[in-house]
């Protein structure tokens, strides 16, 4: 027998041809197995399975391709500014940045959806984005949008309403019976949506309160955790879009908030709502209204900037990444909108090369909002 | 059977403890990429930390190795099976060491904080870059892919020596007791 298959040394009685095939055959199970186990967490057996792969998917479907673009949220601006809180709300979270004092802002002002040369409208979802940073290093980015619930309650429900909203090959329109299915299968939907028809539609990015959606946990110094969700309040009045006069131009809302903040810096007050143990954390309901509410602190935006050499394009405004004091709920959007980002980031970095410029260029952020 | 040395004890303690980690975090990697679920925060949290880990108890396997020789290959194995050998541990190694390091670089250049436990955060080790961010996060899976391959090889290996050439190679790591 050669010297690969037996050590030469060894004094017991060789193999036989059988024993080796068996033995070899015994091996190669061992790594049938190892590599099976490694493919099913990879979810290579499951085809149906959600990943942040086929949720990018149902956006370039819904959207088409846009290299270089965010998935979702495409069309924004930059903003930085700062943080300035009174500590009112150190009792119920040890986070650094709510402690008395200012902390650096950078910030993005979007619309929600794919698309990054949509048309500016008022009714179109709108979110602010920010990213705290502390002199600790203990990083906050939260993402909110400006209607009070969220549609769906999980990643499934998300992408199964992105496919049924997709237009027919045959029509080109969105197929009314696969939205029919969609809403009698998510019974959550339709109320989540009505509770979304009543909120009143303001005029512009800067005079309209963003909600954080989800639920998240405080923790206090003394390790009291309290459930918790927050929104950040206009400190501008509220003007109702129907009372205001029509938007100028592709880019109107953005110009508008380019020139508001040339005058004088855009402010929100980032009111936390204190929430009781037995509020949920499903993102399509809304808690109580006799909810406890405390005044954080006021963010403050003076400087706008294009996404394009801005300093928020590189950003990734996860909203798991938390200082301790704050940390996610049970809410498994959390999980998705982080997992789903994180993909979105890469892509996007990947393609910088190809992407061509922002709706909103440097030059019209410079000319003060004139497109 | 021949009787080998075997490996130290402190060589065989850190090899299995890693062993665990190592298999522990190629799963706990590629279940994370591929969910949308609540899990995915859960296998993330896991993931940084025990990452650096690894990269820690890698710094100390290299200077135990430095200090115990591993005992000699079977002095019969053919030339191609001992340069396999070689090869496959030196790419175990780099593998080990370059991974953690390549995901604490690739969340540096993509800007995010490195955090381990609640306060406990590590500084970044790159300049914030897309590209090279971009680069790094698709080196971070074509390399963990590479070194689920090379785990596989190793096994395989092991298994053969143990199985088909009894040559002592695989009770020198893979003995229990601490009388050498």
């Amino acid at each position: 027998m050669p010297d690969y298959l037996r050590d030469p040394a060894d004094r017991r009685p060789p193999l036989s041809p059988a024993a080796i095939v068996a033995r070899l055959g015994g091996i190669g199970v061992v790594l049938l197995c190892s590599t099976a186990a490694f493919a099913y967490t990879g979810g290579w057996f499951s085809p149906g399975r959600l990943t942040p792969q086929r949720m990018i998917a149902g956006f370039e479907a819904t959207n088409g391709p846009h290299p270089g673009f965010r998935r979702n949220h495409a069309k924004g601006v930059c903003a930085t500014g700062w943080f300035e809180s009174d500590g009112k709300a150190v009792s119920l979270s040890k986070a650094m940045l709510f402690a008395s004092g200012r902390v650096p802002v950078v910030a993005r002002i979007a619309f929600a959806g794919g698309m990054p040369f949509i048309p500016d409208e008022p009714a179109t979802v709108r979110s602010l984005a920010l990213r705290f940073l502390p002199q600790n290093g203990e990083e906050w980015r939260t993402g909110m949008i400006n209607i009070p619930v969220f549609p769906f309650l999980n990643a499934q429900e998300f992408y199964d309403q992105m496919i049924a909203s997709l237009p027919d090959k045959m029509s080109g329109k969105p197929d009314p019976a696969k939205m029919e299915a969609f809403v009698a299968a998510h019974p959550a939907f339709l109320p989540a949506i009505g509770i979304i028809k009543t909120r009143a539609v303001s005029s512009g990015f800067a005079n309209t309160t963003y909600n954080s959606i989800n639920t998240f946990r405080f923790i206090n110094a003394a390790g009291d955790v309290t459930q918790v969700k927050w929104s950040a309040v206009p400190v501008q009045p509220f003007v109702a879009a129907s009372d205001a006069p029509p938007v100028v131009g592709k880019n109107g809302l953005f110009d508008a908030l380019i020139a508001e903040v040339a005058k004088k810096p855009v402010q929100w007050r980032l009111m936390v709502t204190v929430g009781q143990p037995t509020d949920t954390t499903n993102p399509t309901l809304l808690w109580p209204s006799d909810r406890q509410q405390i005044d954080a602190g006021t963010v403050s935006l003076d400087h706008l900037a294009s996404e394009d050499g801005g300093p928020c394009i590189n950003v990734n405004y996860d909203p798991t990444v938390l200082p301790s004091g704050i940390e996610p709920s049970d809410d498994p959007l959390l999980s998705t909108r982080s997992a789903t980002y994180s993909r979105s980031f890469t892509l996007r970095e990947n393609e910088r090369s190809e992407k061509p410029p922002s709706a909103v260029t440097p030059q019209e952020v410079a000319a003060g909002g004139k497109s | 059977m021949t009787n080998h040395q075997r490996f130290s004890a402190s060589s065989r303690l850190l090899h299995w403890v890693m062993a665990v980690l190592v298999l522990a975090m190629l799963f706990i990697g590629v279940g994370m990429v591929t969910s949308v679920s609540q899990r995915y925060h859960l296998l993330l949290a896991i993931h940084r930390p025990l990452g650096i880990a690894i990269l820690i108890l890698v710094v100390i396997r290299v200077i135990n190795r430095l200090i115990y020789k591993p005992p000699p290959l079977p002095a019969s194995l053919p030339p191609i099976q001992r340069l396999a050998a070689t090869a496959s541990h030196l790419l175990l190694y780099a593998l080990m060491f370059a991974m953690p390091l390549i995901g604490w670089g690739m969340l540096s250049a993509g800007g995010y904080p490195i955090i381990l436990f609640g306060p406990w955060a590590l500084p970044p080790i790159l300049p914030q870059n897309p590209a090279l961010y971009a680069v790094l996060r698709e080196s971070h899976t074509v390399l963990a892919y590479l070194l689920f391959l090379t785990f596989l090889a190793h096994l395989g290996a092991a298994l053969f020596h143990g199985l088909i050439r009894r040559d002592g190679v695989l009770e020198s790591m893979a003995s229990v007791s601490t009388k050498s």
